[in-house]
This record gives structure tokens, C-alpha cells and sequence, in this order.
């Protein structure tokens, strides 16, 4: 006998993001999963958006790795609220590890939370969190033609952030190129340049966080 | 490369659907996978003999449906397969384009005794 099934093997996640972004909302909290390759940038681009949002915006912070909790202490010493998920070896965060997460987060005090997902391109784009924006972050030393390598991540994000822009003087990276292959890809992708450095263009990128969660807010 | 998580969910979706209808034995899963979504399909064969073990889908045969990967042009409106990593619309040479197919990535029937 032959039963129809016709239903999306990663059902079970969605159903949980859904039930993430319900409770969320409900305590109006802005939630933005941050994906990239390992080392571009996640946890430094972390620390300077709480620079810049900070007394604008109550922070709240998620931090996904394989193992260690040298991220989330990084993020402890600024003050804000934050949990560590170690996924022992899974390449990217699911909706119930994010679950748990949430349970443990002060969520009445928190208006954005940042989540960092795995180091990696691929995993991550496959499951939904209870995340209202998808942001990539993508650095000049991995070279322009990311985009081409990973197409699914690029064309899945609302942002992305290049960061290192402060070493393009060293390197053949070429930002035109790579904008045009992210436009060809993912048209409606907001992009910004940004050095966790020298800080430049940070700033740009924290005031439209504040924007999108006050409107998001409305 | 989450195959284990995707297999854990796929067996949970089939079991699910034959404990429902009452059945013994599933004798094949029939899978639709896009191009896109990243999957090999040994992996998942080698995570499935290892998870469905004690389960009444153990020794079910996986079948494999692939879909290529399809695109539209942004420019001219070309629908496209694609090619290997050439994002490159074949009839106005314009780059990207919006994704149509390749993305799948689920159950679309199970056999069952």
C-alpha cells in the first residue's frame, strides 16, 4: 500500500521556529540569526552592534558553537544577557536548541537578540530559528566569489555584513564584483562594509538594527 | 551536512504516517530532493540502516528522486537549469536570477505493509 506523504522532512523544526517567533513576538523581542564561515566575524561584529545600540536598545545574546564557552564570556564581560548553546558537534543551530536557549534569557529585559549561529555556510540556511531577519556576515579574506561557492546563503539572507574592510588594501578582493554577484543572487539583500577594527561602518549597521526593531516593534 | 538530523526527521515522518494508517512494514520511502538543498544521498542511506534499527521501517529501501536546480532570469524572465556553478542567464547573459526549483527536500510517499 502506498500512503501519500508529500511533507517537508525539516517540518518539526519550522513548526518550532514558529512557536520561537510566537513567543518572541509576544515579548517583543527582535530576533536576527547571524550566520558565516568560521573566524569572519560573528562574535566581533556582535560586540561592536552593542556598542553602538547600546542605550538605544536592550541586547540580548545566543551564541551557538560546536564546543567551549569562549564566545559567550566575551559577551558576559560587556554586560548583557547572555546563553551559550554547544551543539556537540552539529553543524548549525536547530528552532529547539534555540528553544532552550530562550527559557534561559531574561526575555522581558531584552528588545534585539543577536544569535550566532555555527561557523558555516551551508547547514545554518536549512533551519529556520524563530528569527524575524536572516543576516550573513562574509569577510574580504575569504575572497569575492563566495557568493558563486555558496549561492544558497547568499540568496537566503535580508543582510549582509562585509567585514575586514580595513585589509582590502592587502588583498585582491574586489567589493564591486562582490556586490554584483550578491545583487544577481539576492536582489532585496540590504549591504554593508564594515571593519570590527577600525570600526568604520559599524555604526551604519547598528542604527539600522535600531530601526528595523522599533518598526518591527510597531 | 546535517544528514543525521535530516534522516532522524525523515524516519520520524514516515513512521509517523504508517503508524497512523496501521501498518506493519514500510517497504520503501520515496524522497524528493532538490539539487540545492545540499544532501548526499549515501549519507543519509548510511545514517538510515543506523537509526530505523528496532523500528518498522528498518530494511526500507530509499528512493532517490533528484530535482535540478532551476532559476529564473531577473533580467529577461529565462526560466534556466542550472549549470555546475554558471549563474549566467543563457539567453541575455544577465547574472543571478530568482530560485524556481532545487530547493526540495521532502517525503512524498511512503510503502507500506
Amino acid at each position: 500500500m502506498r500512503i501519500q506523504v508529500v511533507e517537508d522532512i525539516l517540518s518539526a523544526n519550522e513548526r518550532i521556529a514558529i512557536e520561537n517567533q510566537r513567543l518572541l513576538d509576544e515579548k517583543g523581542v527582535f530576533a536576527v540569526n547571524l550566520m558565516s564561515s568560521p573566524g569572519a566575524g560573528k562574535t566581533s561584529l556582535i560586540l561592536r552592534t552593542i556598542e553602538v545600540v547600546r542605550g538605544k536598545l536592550r541586547v540580548g545574546v545566543v551564541e551557538g558553537d560546536i564546543a567551549s564557552r569562549l564566545d559567550a564570556d566575551k559577551i558576559e564581560a560587556v554586560g548583557v544577557p547572555v546563553v551559550q548553546i554547544n551543539t556537540g558537534g552539529t553543524c548549525h543551530l536547530d528552532a529547539n536548541m534555540v528553544r532552550q536557549a530562550l527559557e534561559e534569557l531574561p526575555l522581558d529585559d531584552i528588545e534585539l537578540l543577536l544569535i550566532e549561529n555555527v561557523g558555516n555556510l551551508i547547514c545554518p540556511t536549512g533551519f529556520a530559528l524563530g528569527e524575524r531577519l536572516k543576516a550573513m556576515i562574509a569577510s574580504t579574506p575569504e575572497g569575492d566569489d563566495k557568493p558563486y561557492k555558496y549561492p544558497g546563503m547568499f540568496a537566503a539572507v535580508d543582510a549582509l555584513v562585509i567585514n575586514k574592510i580595513d585589509l582590502l588594501p592587502h588583498l585582491d578582493f574586489d567589493v564591486a564584483t562582490f556586490r554584483q554577484l550578491v545583487a544577481g543572487l539576492n536582489p532585496e539583500a540590504r549591504v554593508f562594509e564594515v571593519s570590527c577594527i577600525t570600526r568604520e561602518g559599524v555604526e551604519g549597521w547598528g542604527e539600522w538594527l535600531v530601526e528595523i526593531t522599533a518598526a518591527d516593534g510597531e | 551536512m546535517h544528514e543525521l538530523a535530516v534522516t532522524q526527521s525523515m524516519l520520524n515522518l514516515a513512521l509517523e504516517h504508517a503508524e497512523q494508517a496501521g501498518a506493519r512494514h514500510i517497504t520503501v520511502i520515496n524522497l524528493v530532493i532538490g539539487q540545492m538543498s545540499s544532501i548526499v544521498d549515501d549519507c543519509i542511506q548510511f545514517y538510515f540502516d543506523f537509526v530505523s534499527k528496532g523500528t518498522i521501517a528498518e530494511g526500507a529501501a530509499l528512493s532517490f528522486e533528484r530535482v535540478a536546480s532551476r532559476l529564473r532570469c531577473r533580467g529577461c524572465g529565462e526560466e534556466f537549469v542550472l549549470d555546475g556553478n554558471d549563474w549566467v542567464c543563457p539567453a541575455c547573459g544577465a547574472l543571478g536570477g530568482e530560485v524556481i526549483a532545487g530547493r526540495e527536500l521532502y517525503v512524498d510517499s511512503i510503502e507500506v505493509e
